[in-house]
């Protein structure tokens, strides 16, 4: 007799958005929550609520990142009124900011192709150096214009990671801390957990971020993702001079100024380094020159999980049905997409929108066997 | 004592008196005071509010690692005032909320 209906593997904000996803409708869940020797990318990342950009090459992406932007007001009201953490949420629309007019010229050519691939339903605008500084008077020269994308916004990581883990407590799930999870085991209908002690679950959920990789295969499902280090800089809190999230900065409500769009492939480093840090600054305050005299207090890394494609993988297993596997590198953006629309696909549901077996892990196996 | 300050100076050999100013009531101090040391030796407890929920803050650990002394030093806003000596004449002031980013000048500039 399983212990639980469902063990999550991974308690981070994917893990936990599908995990309050599932109890919320009825379903027993139990996540398995590694402990603070993970990566913990959910407590490193910049905390975008963002759709500009995302999705070329596979246009079902930018679909469902926008599907989950328009679910967020919502869902952060749901979150609010069941843990009265307020997530911070706003959507004034989002900033991509350029250095140079070839830097812009294509940005405007990848959004432009989106547009194309999503027949015209794109509303994103091009802002010369003058239509910028209207909305953003503190840019500085050095910037050659930006893309406006409507549906952009940010939330607080870090308040979001503890109101889904509020909830889901509130509903009822229960969170293991037994440390890590070396093995899932395919048992006669069910699946042996192999942590501090085994646990026996009637179905399995793979949100391990990174360990993924690894946990995976042993269910058959194929996740290979690898680690993209990115490096954040918090500046102390100052005025509000920037009403807009923008890929590079954003400032937040109640002052700090957070800057870091750095990508690095560095294995398992989770540090950060001087070289990469001062380059941060140095781009920082080319595009806010105000930003000079603004101290820096904190800098972190964490690490990105990348799939091939940089595209989610929703999965299930055919061969030992009831295991899933999900995993992406935005757990913010997706996190109301995941809770609201992905767990009810999990729980056995109708898949409440059509392209959910795009995302297959199944699409990397011809290049991978070669 | 008359600044009404919970706290109280070690007799001190030697010394020389220095006047500083906060939010331009007159402060007396002694050569080597820290500014959060001279301020709470004057009875001034309240440095700040916070930029979150406005509430008041002063000078709490005196050495450096849990800013909420933040004030404006010469100037200077957010300057950690238990890391920073009096000097004769200086001119200090509260700060409400977060600092502005117009004053192009970080602590130690003068």
């Amino acid at each position: 007799m399983p212990e639980t209906e469902f063990a999550v593997v991974g308690g981070g904000l994917v893990g936990m958005a599908v995990a309050y996803g599932l109890q919320r409708r009825g379903h027993q869940v139990t996540v398995f929550d590694e402990g603070d020797i993970a990566y913990r990318a959910s407590r490193g990342n910049f905390g975008l609520v963002w759709v500009q950009g995302k999705g070329a090459g596979m246009p079902d992406y930018a679909r469902w990142t926008r599907l989950s932007a328009a679910l967020w007001p919502e869902f952060a009201d749901e979150l609010k009124r069941k843990t009265d953490v307020d997530v911070e949420l706003t959507q004034p629309g989002g900033l991509d900011l350029c250095l140079t007019e070839s830097e812009l010229a294509d940005q405007v050519a990848r959004l432009e192709g989106l547009r194309d691939a999503l027949d015209g339903n794109y509303p994103f605008q091009v802002l010369d150096p003058g239509r910028l500084r209207g909305m953003v008077p503190e840019a500085g020269p050095a910037v050659s214009g930006a893309t406006y994308f409507p549906e952009d916004g940010h939330a607080n990581p870090l308040f979001l990671l503890r109101a889904l883990l509020g909830a889901f407590r509130a509903e009822g799930g229960r969170i293991e801390n037994g440390g890590t999870v070396s093995a899932i085991t395919p048992t006669r209908g069910a699946f042996r957990i192999e942590t501090e002690r085994p646990w026996e679950a009637a179905q399995v959920v793979l949100s391990a971020g990174l360990g993924n990789a690894k946990l995976g295969p042993m269910v058959g499902l194929n996740a290979p993702v690898k680690p993209n280090r990115g490096q954040v800089l918090i500046c102390e809190r100052v005025q509000p001079f920037l009403n807009y999230p923008t890929v590079q900065i954003r400032q937040i409500g109640t002052g700090s100024v957070q800057i870091g769009d750095s990508k690095e492939d560095v294995g398992f480093d989770d540090t950060t380094a001087p070289r990469v840090v001062a380059a941060i600054a140095r781009r920082a305050t080319r595009l806010f020159p105000l930003l000079e005299n603004v101290r820096v207090v904190r800098a972190w890394g964490a690490l990105r999980i990348m799939s091939p494609d940089g595209h989610p993988i929703y999965d299930r297993s055919t061969e030992h049905p009831g295991a899933h596997l999900v995993t992406c590198h935005s757990g913010v953006t997706l996190a109301a997409a995941h809770a609201l629309v992905l767990a009810a696909w999990i729980g056995g549901g109708e898949p409440e929108i059509p392209y959910l077996e795009t995302f297959s892990g199944k699409r990397f196996q011809l290049s991978s066997a070669a | 004592m008359a600044s009404g300050s919970n706290f109280h100076r070690l007799p001190e050999p030697e010394y020389k008196r220095l006047t500083m100013t906060f939010d331009g009531r007159t402060i007396e101090a002694r050569s080597g005071d820290s500014v959060a040391a001279a301020l709470i030796a004057a009875g001034v407890t309240v440095t700040r509010t916070t930029p979150v929920s406005g509430v008041s803050r002063g000078p709490y650990c005196m050495m450096g690692v849990c800013f909420e002394c933040l004030m404006e030093i010469d100037g200077v806003q957010n300057v950690q005032g238990c890391m920073v000596q009096v000097r004769e004449g200086m001119s200090v002031r509260s700060m409400a909320g977060a600092r502005t980013v117009s004053d192009a000048r970080t602590p130690g500039d003068g």
